[in-house]
């Protein structure tokens, strides 16, 4: 427990918890960004540059501009907030303490738990790679191909849009 | 006496860290080459505003400043102080923390690029093994910021700016990524600088730049194109549209902080240039084998002026788009050639070196682009427009 996890954990709890505390929700949204780098920031402290980066690029880049452009082409400004706390606060920590104790058991009380931890493997970008083209090509390209005809298939609606309209 | 000429400030930093006491030495490494990055970007920002300005002047047929010092030379020394000494002014119904932290954010993610650009032989911050990576990872933040600064301004044009803004760099960060997996899939590797080290060679006079191969000249295209979108730049400056919405996302920003997206924004094009020089332009490579003897970082600079003075030259030519226009650009012609320069690169690879591998990928890659140009212009419908989403 180095000092620099200590920090990054405090980083990461406190957006999330500040995304779900917050009234206004691109303030929830800004807060739960600062927890999915907080998250990228902590598996780059692991040695994970690949995981980490993506999780930037995808939660940070991708993610977050995604739920912050629902909120605003859903949301009215002028619209009545409602609060956004439970009155049940009592029960509702209740509920998560519990959920919590029943995870921290199980995972202790697991036989992988149990086993010493094998000596930590050196993984860089390369050998990911080289582990997606060989070993795992065939998901890796029909997850591609999905995504491709995923792509050309929104391209291929906002292109049709326009016809409709007219 | 070259050798020490190109390694001269890995030397000097070397006797640098000499003097300090063996535990303070990586702290300190760290620190000086961060304090040369935060120093040498922001005077060639320095100089490309004055370059910019000149540049565009004489396209349009004016002087330019030419009030301060000889030249003007010394006019982003007074914009400087003027940005400084001017008075800070936050909208009153504006977010005030979001407000303030949307230019830090967009600074601090410009700056993190640098991290992973070979500026020299031996001059790079980290070289990491995701290193392209990386850099598409601290850029994709930028978006972040820019909608911070709409949205906390509380204000219909900076709104408009920032939607404006988000949408072009999420449309143009798809095909910037695919122009750049050509290099990635010849070069093996996502380290900067061992993309550097796959264009090092040279057959004759002439080196083994990416840019000079048919899907590495039209990967560099794409990769321009996209960059100069990516960095708000004429003819993709939407966002700040002054005719129609002003200066977009910071129009509500006075002083300082206007000045530090300014920076910003031109350390973000510096980055990208400074990426496409890395990865099609040979990085600090010569550009003739009998040029080497010039230090290294000399032609980084080089490469990252000439670019900039592209920059500035589309600038002051170029007409604006229209968002329909910008929108089809990206999505019908830029993504569908990044997709097929992906296949023709990889027939590349497998094809026997010669010409005739010259020959059918420039015509898989030509083929196309022409009927792809042809196609979209005979959809182009010449008539009264109609306004759908305004009346």
């Amino acid at each position: 427990m180095t000092v620099i996890f200590l920090i990054l954990a405090v980083l990461t709890v406190a957006g999330t918890a500040a995304a779900m505390g917050m009234r206004n929700a691109v303030h929830c949204v800004l807060a739960l960004t600062l927890g999915f780098a907080g998250v990228a920031a902590l598996y780059l402290q692991l040695d994970a540059q690949f995981v980490g980066f993506t999780q930037i690029m995808v939660y940070v880049g991708a993610v977050a501009i995604l739920a912050v452009f629902a909120i605003m082409m859903t949301h009215s400004p002028t619209s009545v907030q409602l609060p956004a706390y439970s009155t049940h606060w009592l029960a509702g920590g209740f509920v998560a303490a519990a959920v919590f104790a029943v995870l921290a058991w199980a995972i202790r009380a697991s036989a992988a738990s149990a086993q010493p931890l094998p000596p930590q493997p050196d993984i860089d970008v390369q050998q990911i790679g080289d582990a997606l083209m060989h070993r795992y090509v065939l998901p890796l390209e029909i997850m591609g191909l999905l995504l491709t005809a995923a792509l050309i298939g929104a391209v291929v609606i906002a292109m049709d849009r326009k016809e409709e309209i007219k | 006496m070259t050798q020490t000429l190109d390694q001269i400030f890995v030397i000097a930093l070397q006797r640098l860290l000499g003097l300090l006491p063996v535990a303070v030495r990586p702290l300190a490494s760290a620190i000086l080459c961060v304090v040369a990055i935060l120093v040498v970007f922001p005077l060639l920002f320095a100089i490309t505003t004055w370059l910019e300005r000149k540049g565009l002047g004489r396209m349009q047929n004016r002087l330019g400043p030419n009030r301060t010092g000889p030249f003007g030379l010394l006019q982003p020394v007074a914009d400087a102080i003027k940005s400084l000494t001017k008075e800070d002014i936050v909208p009153i119904t504006a977010d005030h923390v979001v407000h303030f932290l949307a230019p830090l954010v967009l600074v601090m993610a410009a700056f993190l690029a640098y991290a992973v650009l070979p500026i020299g032989r031996n001059m790079v911050l980290v070289n990491m093994n995701a290193g392209v990576l990386f850099f598409f990872a601290v850029g994709s933040t930028v978006e972040l910021s820019v909608f911070m600064a709409g949205w906390s301004s509380r204000s219909k044009y900076s709104l408009l700016g920032a939607m404006r803004a988000v949408a072009q760099m999420i449309s143009y960060e798809v095909p910037m990524v695919l122009a750049t997996i050509v290099i990635i899939m010849e070069a093996g590797s996502l380290s900067t600088v061992a993309i550097v080290e796959k264009q090092a060679g040279y057959t004759g006079i002439f080196p083994h730049w990416f840019v000079f191969t048919p899907w590495g000249f039209m990967g560099f295209a794409l990769f321009m194109i996209a960059a100069t979108a990516e960095s708000n730049r004429s003819p993709f400056d939407l966002p700040e549209g002054e005719s129609e919405i002003i200066a977009g996302y910071y129009i509500e920003y006075s002083g300082f902080k206007f000045a530090l997206f300014f920076l910003g924004e031109y350390l973000g094009m510096f980055a990208t240039s400074g990426l496409a020089i890395t990865l099609f332009l040979g990085g600090w490579s010569a550009p003739f084998s009998f040029l080497t003897w010039i230090p290294s970082y000399a032609w980084f600079f080089a490469k990252l002026l000439v670019l900039i003075g592209a920059f500035i030259w589309i600038r002051g030519t170029l007409p604006r788009l229209r968002m329909d226009q910008l929108m089809n650009l990206a999505w019908q012609y830029i993504l569908p050639m990044a997709l097929i320069n992906m296949l023709v690169a990889g027939i590349w690879h497998f094809m026997p070196v010669g010409p005739i591998r010259w020959l059918v990928c420039s015509v898989l890659l030509a083929a196309p682009c022409v009927v792809l140009s042809f196609t979209l212009k005979r959809k182009k419908r010449l008539q009264v427009r109609t306004y759908y989403f305004a009346e």
